[in-house]
């Protein structure tokens, strides 16, 4: 059995699927962050219960890939139930979704989430009438403190069972509802698989544009859909797409208006918070101490974590080869070179990413960010940004991939490629270990923020450079704020740990296997052949030659660049090898050049292979200038800086 | 008038809007649909973004999009 979950961004669709399938969906109290479809096999009932995870969509418009994707999924009778997420503190908004999967002739049940947060605003919701209105089942849930999920899936198994299609609740237009019932009758026997009358609805509301692949199936329609068309624009007076968004908002509504009391509206001190946070001059200063704070406490944490971790693991493999018995034996330098990449991961990587992610949850979660976005979109707008591209941008903070496919939600295919662009080039959470293992530890915490604001300079460049010259202007921002909520420990940490696991379950391998071969390069001198051909790169950038094996390997995982570098330049301590200077450049070249595998897979998955190979060319360029201006800017003011 | 010139704190009722395909859908998915009324919460400075509320829903508009949508006040 399959069934498949779909609510509206923000709704707690994802806490959900993660407290029933384990940690597996990405959350955030931020729009848009689920935008690859997610399944997980769950036992309900006793039976085997296949739950996927739809991203997050306020519609079923049609108006993004995703949506479109997410309809045709849906209609083509993929899934045995469609379990519907919606926020009971913003019905109306929930509600418009639920009338249209209602439409789509699937078996539905709704999960009315965030009851608790809807009694704290002093709304009472009848949910029992509710169901009767919508003629499905509607149940209530607290999805973040596990109350009433368990009752939720029982309900849904047994809908899928029943096998009933949910009824669409009639269109208050008479020409409306005449006009899909005269094109259902002419779809009967459609041979897609649709629900008729579904198909009727979705052929009036978007037309070919939603059925470009499979027009041949659904040949002798179009004039009938056509003239059906036209009867929508002299009944109702808009065109369908028009008229069946009206009337479904009308419907939800009249609905909410049915079902929702509103008690004595109290005072709302998430408004009180917004006036501080979102004031034109304490705003500013409060992101400022945030963005302060947090980045001064991964860096204190961090740095007082690396140091002592470092040390002991140097102790550990000097040691080692004297407790095998010594010698230069080829197999305990590759157990050493094997031990040094552990040692990498654990010590210069895992004390900055740990709190990193720890705090990024926490704003994400408590609903900052967006919020962020607002007070950021006049600075993005006047460096010729696009508005929507912040989601993007922020999210890759974190990690490159989940940002690069976050760009699906743009609508216009050279807004989706300069995002995607954009987004490759903010220093993710590999990145930031390598700025502040590197640059904040061995020449103070101002030299990190400073490659930070060079990078937001780099990036609002290239954006105004390539907006201006080749794309053309923005729409600007349309963003949804949603409440605060206070984050819960359990999902932060929860949070925190799926995306360390991933990143030792996939980094780890990466970083022993990586030492060994270096280790083995060594030993052949490959790496001798590989450092001459970066050589021209390495020479122009003042970096010793031993660099340019390390930056190949950065292009596995970023943070390998750092911890190869370790090894061939065969230090223990950076500052004995490279200076200030080289610091610098090395961690600015690093910092925008090609993004690791996962992030150009999965810019090849969005955007196909040709704009993957545009993005890598440009973010060398980048690299290479950026990190040319470093060296004379370092250089020029060598003396004054103290290097 | 249009949304941004509205005062902070005025409440206004959507009468039309105009612009791209994009941008349409993204106003009416958000549930802002003409002959709904909507808060202006707050303005950011030096022409920034308006923050409004739509029954229970905030929701931030670039300057680009709220010059776009006409309304009356109420």
């Amino acid at each position: 059995m399959r069934l498949a979950l779909i609510g509206q961004p923000n709704a707690g669709k994802s806490t959900l699927f993660n407290q029933v399938a384990g940690y597996k969906a990405e959350t955030g109290n931020f729009p848009g962050t689920t935008v690859t479809y997610t399944e997980s096999k769950v036992q309900v009932l006793g039976e085997s219960v296949e739950l996927v995870d739809l991203p997050g969509t306020y519609s079923l418009s049609a108006a993004s890939r995703a949506e479109q994707e997410a309809i045709r999924y849906l209609a083509s009778h993929e899934v045995d139930a469609i379990v519907n997420i919606i926020d009971a503190s913003h019905l109306i908004q929930g509600l418009g979704l639920t009338l249209e999967l209602l439409e789509l002739g699937c078996p539905v049940i709704v999960g009315m989430n965030m009851m608790d947060e809807a009694a704290r605003l002093g709304l009472s919701i009848d949910g029992p009438q509710l169901q009767e209105l919508l003629g499905v089942p509607v149940l209530p849930l607290v999805a973040n403190r596990g109350r009433g999920i368990q009752k939720l899936f029982t309900t849904a198994v047994q809908v899928a069972r029943e096998g009933k299609d949910a009824p669409r609740l009639p269109y208050k237009n008479k020409v409306l509802e005449q006009t899909v019932q005269s094109l259902t009758t002419h779809l009967e026997d459609n041979t897609i698989g649709w629900a008729p009358e579904a198909l009727a609805i979705r052929l009036l509301e978007n037309g070919e544009a939603l059925f470009s692949d499979i027009k041949q199936e659904l040949p002798d329609i179009w004039p009938l859909v056509e003239e059906h068309k036209q009867m929508i624009i002299e009944g109702h007076g808009n065109d369908p797409e028009w008229a069946f968004a009206a009337e479904r908002h009308a419907l939800a509504q009249e609905l909410t208006s049915k079902v929702v009391i509103q008690k004595e509206e109290r005072v709302n001190w998430q408004t009180r918070l917004d006036d501080i946070i979102l004031h034109p001059f304490w705003g500013y200063l409060i992101m400022l101490g945030i963005l302060w704070i947090f980045f001064q406490g991964v860096y204190t944490l961090g740095s007082y974590l690396e140091k002592p971790l470092l040390n002991s693991f140097d102790v550990f493999t000097q040691k080692l080869p004297t407790l095998l018995g010594g010698g230069e034996s080829v197999w305990i330098k590759m157990l050493v070179g094997g031990i040094q990449g552990i040692a990498g991961g654990v010590a210069i990587v895992l004390p900055y990413l740990v709190p990193f992610l720890l705090g990024m949850g926490f704003l994400e979660d408590l609903g900052y960010l967006p919020r962020l976005a607002f007070m950021m979109d006049v600075l993005m707008h006047r460096l010729g940004l696009h508005g929507k591209a912040i989601v993007p941008f922020i999210l890759g903070y974190g990690c490159n991939v989940p940002a690069v496919m976050a760009t699906r939600t743009l609508r216009d295919r050279q807004d989706r490629f300069l995002a995607a662009l954009l987004a490759t080039m903010v220093p993710c959470a590999a990145r930031l270990s390598i700025i502040f293992g590197l640059v904040a530890f061995y020449l103070g915490p101002i030299y990190a923020v400073a490659i930070y604001v060079l990078n937001i300079l780099v990036i609002a460049i290239v954006g105004r450079l390539l907006s201006q010259r080749v794309l053309k202007g923005s729409p600007g921002l349309i963003l949804e704020v949603p409440a605060y909520r206070l984050p819960t420990l359990k999902t932060v940490v929860q949070k925190a740990w799926f995306r360390i696991r991933e990143f030792v379950v996939e980094a780890w391998p990466l970083l022993i296997g990586g030492s060994i071969i270096l280790e083995i390069a060594n030993i052949l001198h490959i790496s001798d052949i590989i450092n001459i051909v970066f050589r021209p790169l390495t020479w122009a950038l003042g970096l010793p030659t031993a660099v340019g094996m390390p930056l190949v390997f950065g292009i596995l995982r970023k943070e390998l660049s750092l911890i190869m570098l370790r090894q061939a330049l065969n230090v223990t301590d950076f500052s004995m090898a490279l200076s200030p200077e080289q610091m610098l450049t090395f961690t600015v070249f690093v910092v925008f050049y090609v993004p690791c595998v996962a992030t150009l897979a999965a810019l090849r998955k969005e955007l196909g292979t040709r704009k993957m190979w545009i993005i890598t060319a440009l973010t060398v360029v980048v690299a290479i200038v950026a990190a040319l201006f470093t060296r004379l800017f370092a250089v020029v003011f060598a003396p004054v800086l103290g290097f | 008038m249009v949304l941004i010139d509205a005062e902070c704190g005025q409440s206004v009722r959507i009468i039309s809007y105009t612009g791209g395909h994009g941008v349409i859908s993204k106003l009416r998915q958000l549930s802002l649909m003409p002959g709904d009324s909507v808060q202006i919460v707050k303005k950011a400075p030096l022409r920034g973004p308006v923050l409004i509320e739509s029954q229970g829903r905030s929701v931030a508009l670039g300057r680009g999009i709220a010059a776009r949508v006409q309304v009356e006040i109420i």
